[in-house]
Protein backbone atom coordinates (compact mmCIF):
# COMPACT_ATOMS: atom_id res chain seq x y z
CA UNK A 1 0.00 0.00 0.00
CA UNK A 2 2.56 2.70 0.96
CA UNK A 3 4.51 1.48 -2.39
CA UNK A 4 1.47 2.04 -4.20
CA UNK A 5 0.88 5.56 -2.41
CA UNK A 6 4.57 6.83 -3.25
CA UNK A 7 4.16 5.46 -6.72
CA UNK A 8 1.00 7.31 -7.23
CA UNK A 9 2.84 10.36 -6.23
CA UNK A 10 5.90 10.07 -8.72
CA UNK A 11 6.19 13.35 -10.83
CA UNK A 12 3.31 14.65 -9.73
CA UNK A 13 2.06 17.68 -8.12
CA UNK A 14 -0.83 18.27 -5.72
CA UNK A 15 -2.32 21.71 -5.63
CA UNK A 16 -4.90 22.47 -3.14
CA UNK A 17 -7.41 24.60 -2.63
CA UNK A 18 -6.11 28.59 -2.69
CA UNK A 19 -3.54 27.61 -5.12
CA UNK A 20 -3.29 28.58 -9.12
CA UNK A 21 -5.03 25.43 -11.08
CA UNK A 22 -2.34 24.23 -13.37
CA UNK A 23 -2.48 24.66 -17.16
CA UNK A 24 -3.98 22.32 -19.42
CA UNK A 25 -4.24 21.96 -23.48
CA UNK A 26 -6.30 19.15 -24.09
CA UNK A 27 -8.04 17.55 -26.96
CA UNK A 28 -12.31 18.49 -27.07
CA UNK A 29 -13.62 16.66 -29.73
CA UNK A 30 -12.10 14.63 -32.74
CA UNK A 31 -11.20 17.37 -34.69
CA UNK A 32 -8.35 18.25 -32.51
CA UNK A 33 -9.55 21.18 -31.03
CA UNK A 34 -8.58 21.78 -27.62
CA UNK A 35 -9.52 23.33 -24.69
CA UNK A 36 -7.05 25.48 -22.94
CA UNK A 37 -7.37 25.87 -18.77
CA UNK A 38 -6.62 29.84 -19.57
CA UNK A 39 -10.17 29.93 -21.72
CA UNK A 40 -11.99 28.99 -18.74
CA UNK A 41 -11.13 32.23 -16.77
CA UNK A 42 -13.74 35.08 -16.38
CA UNK A 43 -16.38 32.03 -14.89
CA UNK A 44 -16.01 29.52 -12.07
CA UNK A 45 -15.36 26.13 -13.49
CA UNK A 46 -15.84 22.67 -12.68
CA UNK A 47 -13.36 20.14 -13.74
CA UNK A 48 -14.71 16.37 -13.33
CA UNK A 49 -11.52 13.95 -13.01
CA UNK A 50 -13.02 10.30 -13.62
CA UNK A 51 -11.59 7.10 -14.50
CA UNK A 52 -12.93 5.78 -17.69
CA UNK A 53 -15.74 6.42 -19.97
CA UNK A 54 -18.47 3.87 -20.19
CA UNK A 55 -18.42 2.72 -16.54
CA UNK A 56 -21.51 2.55 -15.18
CA UNK A 57 -20.98 4.41 -12.24
CA UNK A 58 -19.12 7.12 -14.30
CA UNK A 59 -22.33 7.13 -15.79
CA UNK A 60 -23.97 7.69 -12.80
CA UNK A 61 -21.89 10.68 -12.15
CA UNK A 62 -21.79 12.16 -15.55
CA UNK A 63 -25.84 12.37 -15.85
CA UNK A 64 -26.49 13.82 -12.46
CA UNK A 65 -24.33 16.63 -13.83
CA UNK A 66 -25.72 16.21 -17.29
CA UNK A 67 -29.21 17.60 -15.60
CA UNK A 68 -27.77 20.38 -13.66
CA UNK A 69 -27.36 22.70 -17.09
CA UNK A 70 -29.90 25.17 -15.28
CA UNK A 71 -28.45 24.91 -11.63
CA UNK A 72 -24.65 25.57 -13.03
CA UNK A 73 -25.80 27.89 -15.44
CA UNK A 74 -27.41 30.09 -12.52
CA UNK A 75 -23.92 30.51 -11.01
CA UNK A 76 -22.57 31.23 -14.80
CA UNK A 77 -20.38 27.94 -14.05
CA UNK A 78 -18.12 25.95 -16.88
CA UNK A 79 -18.28 21.82 -16.66
CA UNK A 80 -15.79 19.93 -17.86
CA UNK A 81 -15.10 16.36 -17.83
CA UNK A 82 -11.52 14.73 -17.59
CA UNK A 83 -10.48 10.78 -18.67
CA UNK A 84 -7.31 9.33 -20.65
CA UNK A 85 -9.72 8.05 -22.91
CA UNK A 86 -9.18 8.92 -26.49
CA UNK A 87 -11.71 11.27 -28.59
CA UNK A 88 -13.11 8.77 -30.54
CA UNK A 89 -14.11 7.02 -27.20
CA UNK A 90 -14.93 10.34 -25.87
CA UNK A 91 -17.43 11.29 -28.57
CA UNK A 92 -19.15 8.27 -28.75
CA UNK A 93 -19.36 8.18 -25.04
CA UNK A 94 -20.45 12.05 -25.48
CA UNK A 95 -23.52 11.26 -28.04
CA UNK A 96 -24.71 7.93 -26.17
CA UNK A 97 -24.93 9.44 -23.12
CA UNK A 98 -26.34 13.28 -24.77
CA UNK A 99 -23.88 15.19 -22.49
CA UNK A 100 -24.16 19.22 -22.73
CA UNK A 101 -20.48 19.84 -21.50
CA UNK A 102 -16.80 18.52 -23.06
CA UNK A 103 -15.23 15.77 -22.10
CA UNK A 104 -11.33 16.61 -22.58
CA UNK A 105 -8.75 13.24 -23.22
CA UNK A 106 -5.96 13.46 -21.08
CA UNK A 107 -4.66 10.88 -23.31
CA UNK A 108 -1.12 11.90 -24.76
CA UNK A 109 0.72 11.79 -22.50
CA UNK A 110 -1.48 9.24 -20.80
CA UNK A 111 -2.87 11.44 -17.41
CA UNK A 112 -0.41 13.90 -17.94
CA UNK A 113 -2.51 16.78 -16.92
CA UNK A 114 -4.28 14.40 -14.03
CA UNK A 115 -0.88 14.29 -12.83
CA UNK A 116 -0.14 18.14 -12.42
CA UNK A 117 -3.66 18.27 -10.68
CA UNK A 118 -2.42 15.10 -8.21
CA UNK A 119 -5.14 13.02 -8.93
CA UNK A 120 -3.79 10.14 -11.20
CA UNK A 121 -3.75 6.34 -9.92
CA UNK A 122 -0.33 5.35 -11.67
CA UNK A 123 -0.85 1.52 -10.69
CA UNK A 124 -4.33 1.92 -12.21
CA UNK A 125 -3.49 3.87 -15.37
CA UNK A 126 -6.83 6.36 -14.75
CA UNK A 127 -7.27 9.20 -13.37
CA UNK A 128 -8.99 9.45 -9.79
CA UNK A 129 -12.65 10.39 -8.96
CA UNK A 130 -11.92 14.05 -8.54
CA UNK A 131 -13.97 17.37 -8.07
CA UNK A 132 -12.18 20.63 -8.71
CA UNK A 133 -14.00 24.58 -8.87
CA UNK A 134 -11.74 27.15 -9.79
CA UNK A 135 -12.58 30.85 -9.46
CA UNK A 136 -12.69 33.04 -11.94
CA UNK A 137 -9.36 34.34 -11.32
CA UNK A 138 -8.08 30.58 -12.39
CA UNK A 139 -7.53 29.49 -8.32
CA UNK A 140 -8.85 26.78 -6.37
CA UNK A 141 -11.56 26.98 -4.47
CA UNK A 142 -12.19 23.62 -3.44
CA UNK A 143 -11.13 20.21 -4.61
CA UNK A 144 -12.44 16.39 -3.05
CA UNK A 145 -10.97 13.32 -4.12
CA UNK A 146 -13.66 10.40 -3.86
CA UNK A 147 -12.91 6.63 -3.15
CA UNK A 148 -12.17 5.69 -6.78
CA UNK A 149 -15.64 3.30 -6.07
CA UNK A 150 -17.76 6.32 -4.55
CA UNK A 151 -20.02 8.67 -6.86
CA UNK A 152 -19.58 11.85 -5.16
CA UNK A 153 -22.86 13.31 -6.45
CA UNK A 154 -23.07 17.11 -6.86
CA UNK A 155 -23.99 18.28 -3.49
CA UNK A 156 -20.51 19.53 -2.51
CA UNK A 157 -20.04 21.10 -6.02
CA UNK A 158 -23.15 23.05 -5.32
CA UNK A 159 -21.73 23.98 -2.27
CA UNK A 160 -18.46 25.16 -3.32
CA UNK A 161 -20.63 26.89 -5.96
CA UNK A 162 -22.67 29.10 -3.78
CA UNK A 163 -19.53 29.98 -1.27
CA UNK A 164 -17.90 31.50 -4.30
CA UNK A 165 -20.90 33.56 -5.16
CA UNK A 166 -21.31 34.80 -1.39
CA UNK A 167 -17.72 36.00 -1.58
CA UNK A 168 -18.22 37.71 -4.61
CA UNK A 169 -21.41 39.43 -3.22
CA UNK B 1 -24.88 12.15 3.48
CA UNK B 2 -27.84 12.52 5.23
CA UNK B 3 -31.53 13.44 3.83
CA UNK B 4 -31.51 16.93 3.39
CA UNK B 5 -35.45 17.64 2.71
CA UNK B 6 -37.30 15.98 5.47
CA UNK B 7 -40.14 13.66 5.12
CA UNK B 8 -43.46 15.71 4.86
CA UNK B 9 -47.05 14.46 5.02
CA UNK B 10 -48.26 18.03 3.62
CA UNK B 11 -46.32 16.62 0.16
CA UNK B 12 -44.20 13.47 0.06
CA UNK B 13 -45.80 10.37 -1.19
CA UNK B 14 -45.55 7.74 1.90
CA UNK B 15 -46.91 4.44 2.62
CA UNK B 16 -47.43 2.97 5.87
CA UNK B 17 -48.33 3.86 9.18
CA UNK B 18 -46.94 6.88 10.59
CA UNK B 19 -45.31 6.16 13.79
CA UNK B 20 -43.17 3.44 11.90
CA UNK B 21 -39.71 2.99 13.42
CA UNK B 22 -38.33 2.42 9.64
CA UNK B 23 -38.45 5.17 7.17
CA UNK B 24 -36.86 3.72 3.63
CA UNK B 25 -36.96 7.01 0.97
CA UNK B 26 -36.27 6.34 -2.75
CA UNK B 27 -35.22 8.66 -5.24
CA UNK B 28 -36.16 7.33 -8.30
CA UNK B 29 -36.86 7.55 -12.26
CA UNK B 30 -40.05 5.86 -14.06
CA UNK B 31 -37.63 5.26 -16.98
CA UNK B 32 -34.66 3.56 -15.62
CA UNK B 33 -34.39 0.10 -15.92
CA UNK B 34 -32.84 -0.08 -12.65
CA UNK B 35 -35.49 1.48 -10.45
CA UNK B 36 -37.82 -1.10 -12.53
CA UNK B 37 -35.85 -4.19 -10.73
CA UNK B 38 -36.08 -2.30 -7.49
CA UNK B 39 -39.44 -1.62 -7.81
CA UNK B 40 -40.09 -5.51 -6.82
CA UNK B 41 -36.99 -5.44 -4.37
CA UNK B 42 -38.71 -2.71 -2.29
CA UNK B 43 -42.78 -4.15 -2.40
CA UNK B 44 -40.50 -7.37 -0.85
CA UNK B 45 -39.42 -5.25 1.31
CA UNK B 46 -42.68 -3.83 2.67
CA UNK B 47 -43.88 -7.46 2.84
CA UNK B 48 -41.73 -8.34 4.90
CA UNK B 49 -41.62 -4.98 7.67
CA UNK B 50 -45.11 -4.79 7.51
CA UNK B 51 -46.51 -1.92 10.27
CA UNK B 52 -43.02 -1.39 10.96
CA UNK B 53 -41.80 0.50 7.96
CA UNK B 54 -42.83 4.12 6.25
CA UNK B 55 -41.51 4.00 1.69
CA UNK B 56 -41.46 7.45 0.64
CA UNK B 57 -41.12 7.56 -2.88
CA UNK B 58 -39.55 10.96 -4.52
CA UNK B 59 -38.52 11.87 -8.12
CA UNK B 60 -35.33 12.02 -9.99
CA UNK B 61 -35.96 11.75 -13.55
CA UNK B 62 -32.45 12.20 -15.73
CA UNK B 63 -34.62 13.57 -18.25
CA UNK B 64 -31.31 13.77 -20.70
CA UNK B 65 -30.60 9.81 -20.91
CA UNK B 66 -34.78 8.89 -19.76
CA UNK B 67 -36.77 11.83 -22.45
CA UNK B 68 -39.77 9.69 -21.02
CA UNK B 69 -39.04 9.68 -17.52
CA UNK B 70 -40.44 13.31 -16.89
CA UNK B 71 -43.75 12.87 -18.65
CA UNK B 72 -43.88 10.13 -16.50
CA UNK B 73 -43.23 11.57 -13.39
CA UNK B 74 -45.79 14.29 -14.42
CA UNK B 75 -48.88 11.60 -14.93
CA UNK B 76 -48.04 10.44 -11.91
CA UNK B 77 -48.69 13.26 -9.69
CA UNK B 78 -51.20 14.16 -12.01
CA UNK B 79 -52.93 10.70 -10.62
CA UNK B 80 -51.77 11.83 -7.29
CA UNK B 81 -54.03 15.34 -7.43
CA UNK B 82 -57.17 12.87 -8.06
CA UNK B 83 -55.88 10.42 -5.15
CA UNK B 84 -54.04 7.71 -6.84
CA UNK B 85 -50.35 8.35 -6.74
CA UNK B 86 -49.21 4.41 -5.82
CA UNK B 87 -51.67 2.90 -8.27
CA UNK B 88 -49.93 4.88 -10.93
CA UNK B 89 -46.54 4.51 -9.43
CA UNK B 90 -47.22 0.77 -10.27
CA UNK B 91 -48.47 0.96 -13.45
CA UNK B 92 -45.90 2.93 -14.53
CA UNK B 93 -43.15 0.49 -13.05
CA UNK B 94 -44.88 -2.12 -14.44
CA UNK B 95 -45.27 -0.74 -18.12
CA UNK B 96 -41.58 0.99 -18.34
CA UNK B 97 -41.22 -0.45 -21.98
CA UNK B 98 -43.86 1.97 -23.22
CA UNK B 99 -44.36 5.42 -21.22
CA UNK B 100 -45.18 7.58 -24.63
CA UNK B 101 -47.94 10.04 -24.25
CA UNK B 102 -50.83 7.85 -26.14
CA UNK B 103 -49.68 5.17 -22.99
CA UNK B 104 -49.51 7.09 -19.94
CA UNK B 105 -53.22 8.54 -21.21
CA UNK B 106 -54.19 4.84 -21.28
CA UNK B 107 -53.28 4.36 -18.08
CA UNK B 108 -54.99 7.40 -16.25
CA UNK B 109 -58.12 5.75 -18.01
CA UNK B 110 -57.65 2.72 -16.69
CA UNK B 111 -56.84 3.74 -13.26
CA UNK B 112 -60.70 5.91 -13.68
CA UNK B 113 -58.90 8.97 -13.78
CA UNK B 114 -60.24 12.33 -15.15
CA UNK B 115 -58.06 12.17 -18.34
CA UNK B 116 -58.78 15.93 -19.26
CA UNK B 117 -57.38 16.95 -16.26
CA UNK B 118 -53.99 14.79 -16.83
CA UNK B 119 -53.91 16.05 -20.41
CA UNK B 120 -54.15 19.48 -19.13
CA UNK B 121 -50.93 18.60 -16.85
CA UNK B 122 -49.11 17.11 -19.04
CA UNK B 123 -49.66 20.00 -21.25
CA UNK B 124 -48.88 22.58 -18.87
CA UNK B 125 -46.15 20.81 -17.31
CA UNK B 126 -48.21 21.86 -14.07
CA UNK B 127 -46.11 19.62 -11.72
CA UNK B 128 -43.27 20.22 -13.07
CA UNK B 129 -41.79 22.26 -10.31
CA UNK B 130 -42.38 19.73 -7.63
CA UNK B 131 -40.71 17.31 -9.97
CA UNK B 132 -38.07 19.86 -9.71
CA UNK B 133 -38.01 20.26 -6.42
CA UNK B 134 -38.05 16.56 -5.37
CA UNK B 135 -34.98 16.25 -7.81
CA UNK B 136 -33.15 19.35 -6.62
CA UNK B 137 -33.80 17.86 -3.04
CA UNK B 138 -32.22 14.58 -4.02
CA UNK B 139 -28.78 16.42 -5.36
CA UNK B 140 -28.24 18.25 -2.21
CA UNK B 141 -28.93 15.19 -0.23
CA UNK B 142 -26.01 13.20 -2.08
CA UNK B 143 -28.40 11.51 -4.47
CA UNK B 144 -24.99 9.94 -7.39
CA UNK B 145 -27.61 7.69 -9.48
CA UNK B 146 -30.93 5.96 -9.26
CA UNK B 147 -31.97 4.50 -7.89
CA UNK B 148 -30.91 5.83 -4.49
CA UNK B 149 -32.30 4.87 -1.04
CA UNK B 150 -32.39 6.81 2.51
CA UNK B 151 -32.87 4.94 5.80
CA UNK B 152 -33.96 6.59 8.60
CA UNK B 153 -31.96 9.78 6.60
CA UNK B 154 -28.58 7.98 6.00
CA UNK B 155 -27.86 7.56 2.20
CA UNK B 156 -27.42 3.95 1.55
CA UNK B 157 -24.76 2.83 -0.63
CA UNK B 158 -24.28 -0.45 -2.04
CA UNK B 159 -26.66 -3.28 -3.31
CA UNK B 160 -30.35 -2.83 -2.76
CA UNK B 161 -32.04 -5.81 -3.24
CA UNK B 162 -33.96 -6.46 -0.57
CA UNK B 163 -32.14 -9.04 1.26
CA UNK B 164 -29.11 -5.75 1.88
CA UNK B 165 -32.06 -3.28 2.05
CA UNK B 166 -33.54 -4.88 5.07
CA UNK B 167 -29.75 -5.71 6.37
CA UNK B 168 -29.35 -1.94 6.32
CA UNK B 169 -33.00 -1.06 7.89
CA UNK B 170 -32.54 -4.09 10.69
CA UNK B 171 -29.47 -2.34 11.69
CA UNK B 172 -31.11 1.11 11.57
CA UNK B 173 -33.70 -0.55 14.00
CA UNK B 174 -31.00 -1.24 16.70
CA UNK B 175 -29.38 1.65 16.18
CA UNK B 176 -32.53 3.41 17.47
CA UNK B 177 -33.34 0.81 20.49
CA UNK B 178 -30.37 2.21 23.14
CA UNK B 179 -31.64 5.85 22.94
CA UNK B 180 -35.55 4.20 23.22
CA UNK B 181 -34.09 2.01 26.14
CA UNK B 182 -31.95 4.57 28.17
CA UNK B 183 -34.43 7.11 28.29
CA UNK B 184 -36.51 5.80 31.15
CA UNK B 185 -33.44 5.36 32.69
CA UNK B 186 -32.81 9.09 32.74
CA UNK B 187 -36.30 10.41 33.64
Amino acid sequence: MAARVMQRHVGMTNPVAGERAPEFSLPKDAENHVLRRSELAGKPAVLVFYPADWSPVCGDQLAIYNELRDELGRHNAQLVGISVDGVWCHRAFREHRKFWFPLLSDFEPKGEVARRYGVYRAADGIAERALFVLRPDGVIAWRYVSPVNVNPGADGILDALEQLHAEAA
Amino acid sequence: MWLKMPIDPQRDHIRGPSNAPLQLVEYGDFQCPYCGRAYYEVQEVERRLRGQLQYVFRHFPLSEIHPLAVPAAETSEAAAAQGRFWEMYSMLYENQEALERPYLLRYARALGLDIAAVDAALDNHLYLPRIREDFNSGVRSGVNGTPCFFINGRRHDGAWDADSLLKTLERARQQQQPTQRATPRHL
